[in-house]
């Protein structure tokens, strides 16, 4: 394993109501997990737009978790359904947007489920530690760079 | 914009995994932040003085609070900058407790992950806006669904506290499954004798408009605003003139046409019938499917005898409109009567018991029936067939609760004392018979219900076999019942005259397409979802809706009573105030970029995108844009995220913060 | 348009049931369906296999599915109940069960490529359709009132079989009216014949089966339709023993549905085996 020194970094996106609470509640109940993971707030799955993860590789994360409520859960009744359905479309476009999809992870963890909540974190961490570093993104970011003296 | 930054402790809680003075000095350094500070305890009153003192002093314009999780105490920091003089809505929280200190145990680490939530924030704030909480007008009227015990009750309670009602039941008589039924356990009341006094008061009451034979077919609007179209299925018969004498229905040829639904099937009844002699309103229907005037034109029996001239073959369906603050659904349930397994369902048969194939293998409301003074057999114990009296009954408890097999996985709640009770009644009409009761646990949890089995067993000597029947089939007029003894560990075999099955109860079968009609959740077997199993048992995610009884999941009378008037209490909270107040997160559509796709609109849960016209200065539409009714939407985002254009934007949580957020990172 | 099927016939099918194999050859031909026979198929691991040795009896199954699919066969016909329901149920547990599946590829040193669509006789002629049936009968069957006798295996488990109702199927029924038959309501239809006990304790196959055969008769039925070489040699061949022990049996004919069929499409009894019946057939040849 190349990679046992590499801390892979994780954005996570989660909604209000199912994973947010779960993962509150990890942290009630002390579950100890690796400190990679970054979450961002929305109140459903249903809000995030696929460019949301397109923007967090660009911007340096090595990988990317969505969780929402499960199916059936949804807050907002239907969200996690839409969220769902969206990602089916994504998947196909990953490669084209190079984006291996491996690093894109995709659960269901519910407000009562903070020892799920840990075990994925910690899963999504393992695997993307396993992968190394994303340099997809940092290449073309350097390539496509604009030159110092040009302020914008 | 000027931003403050303030880091809690929480005591030991944050501090001591996470260098709290270290986090508040490096967010002093973020672009925008002019203040940043640490303290103890912030949510504590010097804390939030704090707060409200760097605010006046520093005319700060966003704050960021860097302390437990939002769900916690964001309200708190949130009535802090309000009191300071800043909009609510300019504070966001990092969550350095729940999502850093309290899961790690590495101080460098759980540092740099609080530094970094903090920047995530204060990013996000930088495009917050100032808010204002949306008010709406609430119409203090109440719409109860369903005409039995629970519907019943919520009406008169909120009746009975000055506001109008409108109840609406599918069936020509309100009543439901508790005037079908003969006694009460524990107590042995007759139901109809407590019940009508109550059909009666709700059909007298000045604030209750009652519709019966009437189903909700269209609700629109929100909490405190539905609009609820509800179809008035015609019934041949005028109500302002008829008077109910009856004369209609005992001069009707057709005397057996139609099977009895109140008898359940044990009766017939004429093609202009009242279900049943107490049925409020007292007044007839037509069942046009097998009426012969409807058939061949003929007949007219029945306008020919009426005396007021109320017979009226033409009626139309009709179709009224409420305005309505509030909705209680109190649709109740059915008995499963599923003999063999239905096409393309996970629910199986219980072919093995041969109901619907023998006469006299009934349900238990059957049961009722025949147990009932007003009912077919005036209340002696005759079996179905032949109308013999029964003298080895079998009662079969858990048909198809509990099994999962067979498709249901929950218990039914009430058949173990309802089955109790069958077998005393029976054993109190038919002394020499001999009553037994396969159970597979007696759940007897209640006042009094405990004592009542165990009544049945010892002083009416019913016999209890706990253990399952494997199969009923019939042999020489008898009901060979096969099933196991699992105490004497023996296989029992018992010819039986009659055998009554304590089936499952079940969702209605409309319940799912009502329960999409309101936009409330319900599970796979059809009952409606509460918003909080604990905590907020009779409230669902759609705001102004209430639940009472046996739409919700299995429940007794007492149960049903309690909830309904739960319910109306609820309805009544929300009658208390003249306006609404609610968060503010919801979508807007900029009116100027959207091309009228209205993608929204297909993803939107709530019906909440409407669509609306642009005009120009000579009133001639330019275009149709999208628009949010802020009454319905929720604020789940989901438009914001279809839009092709990114013309819709969900207030609190839009593209700018959300990628600022993102950009914050790494 | 000929319809193209799989066969497997099992064991039975050439021994104790050959007139069950004959009679649905020759049905097929007056059907217009084409039989393609498995090649080269093996035991399908029945009562021996299931009852010693569990990865014997998932690997037996599976070997056969795997000829079949090698054949490029998209379904396979058993008419054996037993046949089926091995087949089936190893199916089955191929899906659901990785660790399973991982060994049995091992002991059958190839990997194992999924579905095959199995149908027992009913099935078989649920797709070849019950009009289709109907249209070519010529000799109308209405003089027959049918009991149609499940048995276990063509039920069970259920939700493995995902064949009709388990306690109260009526997809035999259907097909058997289509021959102009009539069919008795009955009591009995899934209940056990006592296969198992069959060669041991005959005795108790001989108790059970008669109490089948009782039943139908009391209800009205003058001949049994069944679906499976057991069912029909505890039906039919123990009623020899039951005349022996109750002087008062009345006997009823037990015809194959396959039989049944034939004779509604006007073959000749003895080309569908009705003479190798140990109980005589002949009341319901008229």
């Amino acid at each position: 394993m190349a990679n046992e020194n590499f801390e892979p970094k994780i954005t996570c996106f989660v909604c209000n109501w199912c994973t947010y609470t779960g993962a509150d509640l990890a942290g009630t109940s002390r579950l100890k997990q690796q400190p990679n993971a970054r979450l961002i707030r929305v109140p459903c799955t249903g809000r995030i737009d696929p460019v949301f993860l397109i923007k967090a590789f660009e911007t340096g994360a090595d990988g990317v978790l969505v969780s929402g409520c499960h199916p059936a859960d949804c807050h907002y009744n239907t969200g996690n359904y839409h969220a769902r359905r969206r990602w089916i479309f994504f998947r196909e476009l990953l490669n084209t947007v190079g984006i291996p999809e491996s690093r894109v992870h995709f659960s269901w963890v519910s407000a009562s489920e903070g020892k799920k909540w840990v075990d994925v974190v910690n899963g999504v961490i393992d695997k993307v530690r396993q992968e190394g570093p994303f340099e997809g993104y940092k290449k073309i970011n350097n390539e496509f760079a604009l030159p110092e003296e040009v302020e914008v | 914009m000027k931003i403050g930054v303030f880091i809690c402790y929480c005591g030991e809680n944050i501090g001591r995994t996470v260098d709290c003075a270290a986090v508040a000095q490096a967010a002093a350094k973020f672009p925008g932040v002019i203040h940043s500070e640490d303290y103890k305890y912030m949510c504590s009153d010097p804390g939030q003085n704090l707060i409200k003192q760097a605010i006046r002093e520093k005319q700060l314009d966003a704050i960021v609070v860097g302390s437990c999780s939002p769900h916690m105490h964001e309200k708190t920091f949130r009535k802090a900058a309000a009191g300071a003089g800043i909009n609510p809505y300019m504070v966001e929280i990092a969550n350095l407790r729940e999502h850093c200190s309290w899961i790690h145990d590495d101080i460098p680490s759980a540092t740099k992950k609080a530094i970094e939530l903090t920047r995530i924030a204060v990013e996000k704030v930088k495009y917050n806006e100032p808010l204002i909480p949306i008010r709406v007008p609430v119409t203090k009227r109440a719409l109860v669904i369903g005409g039995g015990i629970s519907g019943i009750q919520a009406a008169l309670d909120i009746a009975n506290a000055g506001f109008e009602v409108v109840l609406v039941e599918k069936e020509p008589s309100i009543g439901g499954h508790m005037s079908q039924l003969s006694e009460t356990f524990p107590t042995l009341d007759c139901s109809q004798c407590i019940l009508t006094p109550r059909m009666v008061e709700v059909y007298q009451h000045p604030k209750i408009k009652l519709l019966t034979y009437s189903e909700v077919e269209n609700v629109e609007g929100f909490i405190g605003n539905f609009k609820v179209t509800i179809r008035k299925k015609a019934r041949g018969v005028k109500e302002d003139l008829c008077t109910g004498c009856g004369l209609c229905v005992q001069k009707c040829p057709i005397r057996k046409v139609a099977k009895n639904e109140f008898e359940e099937g044990l009766a017939n009844r004429p093609a202009m019938y009242v279900p049943f002699p107490q049925a409020v309103p007292n007044l007839p229907v037509i069942d046009r499917s097998v009426c012969t005037y409807y058939k061949s034109g003929k007949c007219q029996m029945c306008k020919k005898v009426c005396g007021r001239d109320a017979v009226d073959f033409e009626q139309q369906d009709s179709f009224v409109t409420e305005d309505i603050g509030s909705i209680i659904v109190a649709t109740g349930y059915k008995l499963y009567t599923i003999d063999k397994k239905p096409e393309n369902s996970p629910i199986q048969g219980y072919g093995e018991y041969g109901y619907g194939k023998y006469t006299d293998v009934i349900n238990g409301l059957q049961f009722e029936r025949i147990a009932s003074a007003s009912g077919p057999t005036s209340g002696e114990i005759l079996r179905p067939s032949d109308s013999k009296v029964p003298k080895k009954v079998v009662f079969i408890q858990c048909v198809g609760s509990r099994d999962e097999a067979k498709g249901f996985t929950y218990c039914s709640k009430i058949c173990c004392m309802y089955t109790a009770k069958h077998a005393m009644l029976y054993k109190h009409k038919v002394h020499d018979g001999e009553a037994y009761v396969f159970y597979m646990d007696i759940r007897a949890g209640g006042k009094m219900y405990e004592e009542f089995v165990r009544r049945a067993i010892e002083e009416d000597d019913v016999k209890y076999i706990r253990g399952r029947v494997s199969k009923i089939y019939e042999e020489d007029g008898k009901y060979i019942v096969k099933g196991e003894d699992t105490i004497a560990g023996m296989q029992v075999i018992i010819d039986a005259d009659m055998v009554v099955l304590a089936t499952a109860m079940v969702a209605q079968p409309e319940a799912p397409k009502l329960a999409q009609l309101l936009g409330v959740p319900y599970d796979k077997y059809g009952f409606l979802a509460e918003v909080h199993p604990k905590l907020r048992p009779v409230e669902t995610s759609s705001g102004g809706i209430f639940l009472a009884g046996a739409c919700h999941s299995p429940r007794d009378i007492p149960e049903s009573v309690a909830m309904a008037s739960a319910a109306a209490a609820k309805a009544l909270v929300l009658f208390g105030s003249d306006m609404l107040e609610r968060e503010p997160v919801i979508a807007k559509v900029n009116a100027g970029t959207c091309a009228g796709c209205f993608y929204c609109q297909k993803v939107c849960a709530y019906n909440a995108i409407e669509q609306k016209e642009i005009k120009n200065r000579a009133g001639e539409v330019i275009k149709v844009v999208a628009y949010v009714n802020e009454g319905l939407c929720q604020g789940c985002g989901t438009c914001n995220a279809t839009c092709p254009s990114k013309s819709v934007e969900l207030v609190g949580f839009k593209d700018e913060q959300i990628f600022n957020e993102i950009c914050a990172l790494y | 348009m000929t319809m193209n099927f799989g066969y497997y016939p099992g064991c039975s099918l050439e021994g104790t049931a050959k007139e069950f194999d004959k009679s649905l050859k020759a049905v097929i031909g007056k059907l217009g369906v084409n039989l393609q026979e498995v090649q080269d198929w093996a035991c399908c691991g029945s009562s021996s296999a299931h009852a010693t040795n569990h990865m014997l009896s998932v690997a037996l199954p599976t070997h056969n599915l795997l000829l079949a699919k090698q054949q490029g066969l998209e379904n396979v016909v058993a008419p054996c109940a037993a046949c089926f329901n091995r087949l089936v149920v190893a199916q089955h547990e191929m899906a659901t069960d990785e660790k399973v599946r991982a060994k049995v590829e091992d002991i059958l040193e190839r990997p194992y490529n999924n579905h095959l669509d199995v149908l027992n006789i009913i099935q078989f002629f649920d797709r070849v359709g019950t009009d289709v049936i109907k249209e070519k009968v010529t000799k109308t069957m209405e003089h027959l009132n049918a009991a149609c006798y499940y048995g276990c295996l063509l039920v069970r488990p259920n939700d493995i079989t995902k064949f009709d109702d388990a306690e109260n199927p009526e997809a035999m029924e259907r097909v058997v009216e289509a021959t102009g038959a009539k069919t008795v309501s009955w009591n009995f239809k899934t209940e056990c014949c006592g296969a198992s006990h069959s060669i041991a304790h005959t005795e108790i196959a001989v108790k059970l089966s008669k109490r089948i055969i009782d039943d139908a008769i009391k209800h009205g039925a003058n001949v049994i339709v069944v679906a499976c070489p057991m069912c029909h040699s505890n039906l039919d061949m123990r009623q020899v023993n039951m005349k022996k022990q109750f002087p008062n049996h009345q006997e009823i004919p037990v015809l194959y549905l396959t039989e049944l069929i034939g004779l509604a499409l006007g073959l000749d009894a003895k080309a569908l085996g009705v003479d190798l019946h140990f109980t005589n057939a002949a009341p319901v040849l008229k």
